[in-house]
C-alpha cells in the first residue's frame, strides 16, 4: 500500500513539473492557467494544514490571508500607476511584503483566538476575516467591492517576467517544492511535535510543562505568512484583486481540500487542491454527461447545478472518507480514521 | 522545612457543593503520602487544585518553598510537580516513545527549534528509553499508544510523569482498571521509587495503598478526618465508620 | 447634532438587533446544548424570507404569509435535523462545520433552482405602509415599529418558556451541563428536537419579518449569520440573556455607528482620510468591539457554562 501512495503521490507531482510543456505542446494554454490556480491553492492549503492537520485548530478565516497577500501585489500596483512609485512595483518587494504582513496579522488575530477554543476558536476566525473583507471593501481607492485590475504585475527584472505564464507555473510550483520542504522540517522539529501534540491533547501537555498557548501562535503566524505566499501568486495569476477573494466561502473551500486530501499529511493538501479544482471545473460537464446518459431533457441546466451535488457530497466524504485522498491511497476508510 | 507539599485552609465550592472544605495537608519530603476517601470525598477536586486546572476559593497550597496556589499548569511542571492522570490521557497517535520523548523535551529549554528532527535527538530518545525501561515498556517502545494495552498505558502515564524530572509525583489512581497482575507490577515500580521521588498518591486499590504508603490521609467531603501511619488508619474507628465499613477483613 | 437622526438610527439599530437576536437565540442554543457548529443556520433564514415572498405573492396578504412561513420553515428545519444533523451530533467540530458547509451549498443551489437566481421584492403589508409620528418631528415608518413589537414579543415568549416552564428548565440545564442532563434519564433526543425546533422558527421569523425591508437574494442568510456568530461570542454560548444583551449592542454599534462615524471621524481627520477610512472603519467596528472583549473574557460577557 506505502508503495502505491508513494508513487501516486510521485506521479502527480511529476504530471504537474510538466504541465507547460504539455499545454504548449497541445496548444491548450489555458491548462496553464487552471494548474497555476492549483499549485497557488495547494500552497494556501498547505499553510491550512499546518494549523489545521497537524495543530487541530479549525480556522475559517484563512481567506484572509490569501487576500492580504494578493493586495500586497494590487496596492504595490496602484501607487506605482497613480502615484509613480516604480520600486512599489518590485517582485521581491511584493513577496517580502506578502509573506510578512500576512503573517503579522495571523499573529495578531491568533493572539486573540488561540484563546478560546471550539466553536468559539471557528467562530472568532470566520469574524476577523469578515472584518478583513469588510475593511478593504471599504477601501474605495483600492477597488473595493469592484476589484483592481492589475496592468503591471510584480516585477522580477530580469530574473524572470510574470507575463509568461510558464514562468509563473514555475515560480509558482517551485515555491510549492520549498514551502512542503519547510513544512516538512517544520512538522517533525521540535516545534511540530510541540503543536502536533497539543492537536492531540492539549491537556496532557500543559501537565507535562508545555506553555502549549504560544507556540500555536507561532504555527498560527507561519500558517498565515504561507497563506501570504499563495495570495502573491494569485494576484499576478488572474492580474486582478478583489475582496471577493477573501469572501468567507473560500475560507471554506480551503478546508474541504485540507480534509479531502488527507489532514495532517504532508502532500494531502496538493491532492486536495488538484481534485477539488478538478471537480469545480469537471463536475458540470460531469452531470451534463449523466444527464445525457439517463435520456434527460434540458440538461444544458443540468450542469449549472453542480453545487447541489457538491454540497451533499462534502456531507458524504465527512461521513465515510475521513482520511481523504491521502487515507485511501493507505487503505484507510471510514470516520476514525 | 522537610515538607514537600503543604496544603493549608484549601476551600472549593460548585455551586451549592462544597468539594474541598478547609483541608489542611501536609507532604513530608521522600514519603509516599495516599489519600483515600469514599467516592464523592473530593480527590478528583482536589488534585485538580494541586495541579493548577482548578482555581481554589480559598487556603493556600506551598510547594518547593512558594506559594503556588495560583500558578499556571504548566509553570507547576516546571517547578518538579508532576502528575499522571486517572483516565488515561496519553497522546494517542504518538508511540510510546514518542510520548515520553516529548515529556522530555517540555523540561530541555525552549522548544522553538524548526528544522532538526526531534525523533531523531539522543538527547530526548536516550532519557526517552531510560524512563520507558524504568517502567518496564521498553520493549514497547515503538508501539503506538492507543495500541497498547490498558495495563501498558498506565505505565506510559508514569512514564511521561517521571521523564520531567519532578521532584514530587502526584498519582490520580495508577491502578485505575487494572488487573491483579498489572497491579501487582505498578506496586513494584512504584515501590523502587520510594525514597528518590516523593509521591500523592490518590488510590482505591487498599493493598497497593497498605504495601506503599508511609503514611494515608482519609478524605470524606471534602475534610482530612484522619492522617497518620497504615496501622493507625486501620485502626481508627472514624475512618472504618466512614469508609471501611462493617466488614474489617483481616487486621 | 441632529437629535432626530440619532433617535432614528437608534430605534433601527433597536431593531436590528431584536432580528439578530431572534438568529442568536436559536443558534446560541444549538451551539450551547448540542455543541454543534450549525452554519446552515441563515439558510433557515433565508428560507423563511423566500417563503414569506413567495406565500404572500400567491395569497396576496402578508399576514396570510405570516401564518404560513412559520410551520413552513419549521418543516424544513425538522426535516434538516433528522435527515443530517443527527448524525452529526457525536461528531466533532470539524466534521460539522463540513456537513453545515456543504448544507449552504445545497440550501442556496435549491433556492437558485426553484426561485431563480434573481433576487425577490416583497411588498410592505398594506396595513403597516405608513409612517407614525413618534414626536413632533420624528416620523418612523409602523412596520419597523412592528418589527420591533413583535421581535420583544417574541423574546418575552423565548424568556417565559426558558425561564418558566419545564421544558426550559431542561434547556436550561442542558445549556450549562450536557452530559449532566443526559445522565438524569432525560430524553436527549427530544430535546435537541425541541431546541432546534425553536431555533429554526425563530431564524423563520426573522427571515420573514426582515424580508419587506431587505432584499431577498441568495446568500442573505450567511451576511447575518456572521454577524450573529459575532453576537453570540461576545455574549457567552449558551446564554439567550447574553444573546439578547450583545444583540442589541451589535445592532446599535452598526448602525448608529455606521451614521455617526464619518462625521466623527471627519471631525479629527482631513477630509480625503474621513471619505476612505470611515465606510471601511464603521463596519468593521463590531468586530473591533468583539476583539476587545475577548480579549479580557474569552468566553463572553454571559457565559452559561459551569467549571
Amino acid at each position: 500500500m506505502q508503495m502505491i501512495r508513494i508513487g501516486f503521490i510521485a506521479l502527480v507531482m511529476l504530471a504537474l513539473a510538466v504541465v507547460p510543456v504539455v499545454a504548449t505542446a497541445i496548444d491548450e494554454p489555458f491548462y496553464v492557467s487552471l494548474f497555476t490556480r492549483m499549485l497557488v491553492l495547494a500552497i494556501a492549503a498547505s499553510s491550512l494544514n499546518l494549523v489545521l492537520g497537524y495543530g487541530g485548530m479549525v480556522s475559517f478565516g484563512h481567506a484572509a490571508y490569501l487576500g492580504l497577500g494578493s493586495y500586497v501585489v494590487g496596492i504595490g500596483f496602484y501607487h506605482a500607476a497613480n502615484d509613480g512609485m516604480e520600486w512599489a512595483l518590485n517582485g521581491w518587494l511584493h513577496l517580502a511584503l506578502a509573506i510578512i504582513i500576512p503573517g503579522l496579522v495571523a499573529l495578531l488575530i491568533g493572539a486573540i483566538s488561540l484563546r478560546t477554543r471550539g466553536v468559539y476558536f471557528i467562530m472568532i476566525t470566520l469574524a476577523f476575516s469578515q472584518m478583513l473583507y469588510y475593511f478593504f471593501i471599504g477601501l474605495e481607492r483600492y477597488g473595493g467591492d469592484d476589484g483592481l485590475s492589475l496592468w503591471y504585475l510584480s516585477d522580477f527584472g530580469s530574473v524572470m517576467d510574470m507575463n509568461d505564464d510558464s514562468q509563473l507555473y514555475y515560480l509558482a510550483y517551485g515555491l510549492l517544492v520549498l514551502v512542503l520542504f519547510v513544512l516538512y522540517r517544520l512538522v517533525n522539529s521540535h516545534f511540530g511535535m510541540v503543536v502536533r501534540g497539543a492537536k492531540s491533547n492539549e491537556r496532557r501537555l500543559m501537565a507535562v510543562g508545555f506553555p502549549t498557548y504560544r507556540y500555536r501562535l507561532v504555527a498560527f503566524g507561519i500558517s498565515g505568512a504561507i497563506c501570504g505566499i499563495a495570495g502573491f501568486l494569485m494576484a499576478n495569476q488572474s492580474e486582478f484583486v478583489s475582496t471577493s477573494e477573501m469572501h468567507w466561502v473560500h475560507s471554506g473551500d480551503l478546508i474541504v481540500m485540507v480534509v479531502l486530501g488527507g489532514m495532517g499529511t504532508l502532500f494531502g493538501p496538493v491532492l486536495g487542491a488538484v481534485g477539488f479544482l478538478m471537480l469545480e471545473q469537471y463536475l458540470p460537464e460531469l452531470m451534463e454527461g449523466v444527464c445525457h446518459i439517463i435520456g434527460g431533457d434540458r440538461c444544458g441546466i443540468a450542469g449549472e447545478y453542480w453545487k447541489m451535488v457538491f454540497g451533499p457530497l462534502l456531507i458524504l466524504i465527512v461521513l465515510f472518507a475521513r482520511g481523504g485522498i491521502d487515507g485511501l491511497l493507505q487503505g484507510k476508510v471510514g470516520r476514525n480514521v | 522545612m522537610s515538607d514537600a507539599l503543604t496544603i493549608e485552609g484549601l476551600v472549593k465550592q460548585f455551586g451549592g457543593l462544597t468539594a474541598t472544605d478547609h483541608l489542611f495537608l501536609s507532604v513530608t519530603k521522600g514519603e509516599v503520602h495516599a489519600v483515600i476517601g469514599p467516592n464523592g470525598a473530593g480527590k478528583t477536586t482536589l488534585i485538580g487544585q494541586l495541579t493548577g486546572e482548578i482555581t481554589p476559593d480559598a487556603g493556600t497550597i506551598r510547594f518547593a518553598g512558594r506559594d503556588v496556589t495560583g500558578l499556571a499548569v504548566h509553570r507547576r511542571s516546571m517547578l518538579g510537580l508532576a502528575r499522571s492522570f486517572q483516565i488515561t490521557n496519553v497522546l494517542a497517535d504518538f508511540t510510546a516513545r514518542a510520548n515520553v520523548a516529548l515529556a522530555v523535551q517540555a523540561h530541555q529549554g525552549h522548544s522553538f527549534r524548526f528544522w532538526r528532527k526531534a525523533a531523531t535527538d539522543p538527547r530526548l530518545i536516550g532519557p526517552a528509553e531510560e524512563h520507558l525501561a524504568t517502567v518496564g515498556l521498553a520493549d514497547r517502545a515503538d508501539v503506538t499508544a492507543s495500541s497498547l494495552s490498558h495495563g501498558e498505558q498506565r505505565q506510559l502515564e508514569l512514564a511521561m510523569a517521571l521523564a520531567t524530572r519532578p521532584a514530587m509525583l502526584l498519582l490520580d489512581e495508577p491502578m485505575a482498571g487494572m488487573g491483579p497482575e498489572d497491579s501487582a507490577r505498578m506496586v513494584e515500580i512504584l515501590k523502587r521509587l520510594k525514597g528518590d521521588l516523593t509521591i500523592l498518591l490518590v488510590e482505591h486499590d487498599m493493598d497497593a495503598v497498605f504495601a506503599l504508603a508511609d503514611r494515608i490521609t482519609v478524605l470524606v467531603y471534602g475534610r482530612a478526618i484522619a492522617t497518620g501511619a497504615p496501622e493507625q488508619i486501620r485502626n481508627d474507628p472514624d475512618v472504618r465508620a466512614a469508609y471501611l465499613g462493617e466488614e474489617t477483613g483481616d487486621a | 447634532m441632529n437629535w432626530i437622526l440619532l433617535i432614528e438610527q437608534t430605534l433601527n439599530g433597536l431593531q436590528l438587533g431584536l432580528l439578530l437576536f431572534l438568529l442568536a437565540a436559536g443558534l446560541t442554543l444549538v451551539f450551547g446544548i448540542m455543541d454543534l457548529v450549525n452554519l446552515a443556520h441563515g439558510s433557515l433564514y433565508m428560507v423563511g424570507a423566500y417563503f414569506a415572498a413567495t406565500f404572500t405573492a400567491w395569497t396576496g396578504s402578508f399576514v396570510l404569509a405570516v401564518v404560513l412561513t412559520l410551520p413552513a420553515t419549521l418543516l424544513v428545519g425538522a426535516v434538516v435535523e433528522v435527515v443530517c444533523l443527527r448524525t452529526l451530533y457525536d461528531r466533532d467540530h470539524l466534521d460539522q462545520v463540513l456537513a453545515t458547509f456543504g448544507l449552504i451549498l445545497f440550501f442556496n443551489e435549491l433556492v437558485r433552482l426553484v426561485w431563480g437566481p434573481a433576487g425577490l421584492s416583497v411588498p410592505l403589508p398594506e396595513f403597516l405602509s405608513s409612517s407614525l409620528e413618534l414626536a413632533p418631528g420624528l416620523i418612523y415608518p409602523s412596520y419597523r415599529l412592528a418589527i420591533i413589537i413583535a421581535s420583544l414579543l417574541a423574546a418575552f415568549f423565548l424568556y417565559w418558556l426558558v425561564a418558566r416552564t419545564r421544558i426550559g428548565m431542561l434547556i436550561r440545564a442542558g445549556a450549562s451541563n450536557r452530559e449532566m442532563v443526559g445522565a438524569l434519564g432525560v430524553n436527549i433526543r427530544f430535546l435537541f428536537t425541541i431546541v432546534f425546533g425553536l431555533g429554526a422558527a425563530l431564524a423563520g421569523l426573522a427571515g420573514l419579518m426582515a424580508a419587506p425591508i431587505s432584499t431577498v437574494e441568495i446568500g442573505m442568510g450567511e451576511n447575518v449569520l456572521i454577524l450573529a456568530f459575532v453576537v453570540i461570542v461576545i455574549g457567552g454560548i449558551g446564554s439567550i440573556r447574553g444573546a439578547f444583551v450583545s444583540a442589541l449592542l451589535i445592532g446599535l454599534i452598526d448602525t448608529v455607528g455606521r451614521a455617526f462615524l464619518p462625521d466623527v471621524i471627519g471631525g479629527f481627520f482631513d477630509d480625503e482620510f474621513a471619505d476612505a477610512a470611515a465606510p471601511a472603519l464603521a463596519s468593521m467596528s463590531i468586530y473591533l468591539l468583539m476583539a476587545v472583549i475577548l480579549a479580557f473574557r474569552p468566553e463572553g460577557l454571559f457565559s452559561a457554562r459551569n467549571g
